[in-house]
């Protein structure tokens, strides 16, 4: 297991220093919690009720969308 | 005295949907949504600001979901891929809401939809359970397709969008709208009040705009009048008006009774 994962995010690489963590620890480290957004890994949307129960791993690919103004 | 708009089996009583966006601010975005007594409103899905400050306030604070009924688009979208994927992921931001607008563009300069990717779009939505009001282009065939897909309503552009240019072409409206089986809205090219009311005395069953808003003057006051237009056209319509003539010889008063000096 890698010590230090790497993760895109919304098109960006970042790294965490965790080699084992959920998208509920994600959202958490990145001050999302409690915000109406809606996640997709690799592609696939991971419902919010399953946050805690996915985990991710090095080289996940993940979107982070939420409502913004539009037409 | 009940007109009410229906769309995918929910009733409506305002015919005027708007857009959320281009406003100075939250403030301003919801103080015309007031004025213009929407109950529909669209929104777009875009990436999460990561590390934007923890109590920022966004959209939802402003606008709360339990108040309105939310609209999210595919704005921006130029592949029936890229629309389905936007869609699905705002059905599990709003909990499982499925009323969507889908919109495909074709051209970065115009915005002008492109109809292909959006026919293949509108398939796999549908089929996926999501109640689809499809931004098209006013071509009645296209429009009839859509609705043969399963689309709940149909809204063709009345000029392209953020033109302000308004309606373009009325006699191609009227041909989707009279054969039409779901709602037909004009989404797109609205510039003025006029504008609006005359979608609707064409028989549209609502109109969707955003720039006109809230690029008037003043948004909040333009949005009342659109409120109004939307009302006035919408009555003009069910009264039905008179018919057109190129001259009348029957004045509106009476030809008897005159004086005269003989």
């Amino acid at each position: 297991m890698p010590k230090n994962m790497q993760l895109t995010i919304n098109g960006k690489p970042r790294s965490f220093d965790a080699s084992n963590f959920s998208v509920a620890d994600l959202v958490g480290q990145l001050n999302l919690e409690g915000k109406r957004l809606a996640i997709e890994c690799n592609g696939e949307i991971v419902p919010r009720s399953q946050f805690a129960e996915v985990h991710l791993v090095d080289g996940d690919k993940l979107e982070i969308v939420g409502a913004v103004g539009g037409g | 005295m009940s007109d009410l708009l229906k769309i995918a089996g929910h009733s409506y009583r305002s015919r005027l949907l708007v857009g959320t966006g281009k406003y100075q601010d939250f403030a301003q975005t919801r103080a015309a949504i007031d004025a213009s007594g929407a109950e529909i409103v669209t929104v777009a899905i875009r990436r999460t600001n990561i590390g934007q400050t923890a109590g920022e306030p966004s959209l939802l604070d402003f606008l709360p979901p339990d108040q309105f009924t939310y609209l999210p688009n595919t704005a921006g979208c130029y592949s029936a891929d890229d629309a389905v994927r936007t869609l699905r992921l705002a059905r599990e931001l709003l909990d499982g809401h499925k009323l969507v607008k889908l919109e495909v563009l074709g051209d970065p300069n115009t915005l002008y939809p492109n109809m292909i990717e959006t026919i293949a779009a509108a398939k796999v939505l549908v089929k996926d359970g999501f109640d689809v009001m499809v931004y098209c282009s006013d071509d009645p065939i296209i429009a009839k397709q859509l609705e043969e897909i399963g689309c709940c309503a149909v809204m063709p552009l009345a000029s392209l969008i953020g033109s302000g240019m308004g309606i373009l072409n009325p006699w191609n409206l009227q041909i989707i709208i009279a054969n039409a089986q779901i709602p037909v809205l004009v989404d797109a090219g609205v510039g003025t009040a006029s504008d609006a009311a005359i979608a609707m005395e064409l028989g549209c069953q609502g109109v969707l705009m955003n720039t006109a808003i809230a690029a008037a003057g003043d948004p909040v006051r333009m949005a009342g009048a659109m409120k109004k237009a939307v009302e006035a056209g919408r009555e003009a319509f069910l009264a039905g008006r008179m018919p057109k003539k190129l001259y009348s010889a029957s004045p509106s008063s009476p030809s008897a009774g005159l004086i005269s000096r003989t």
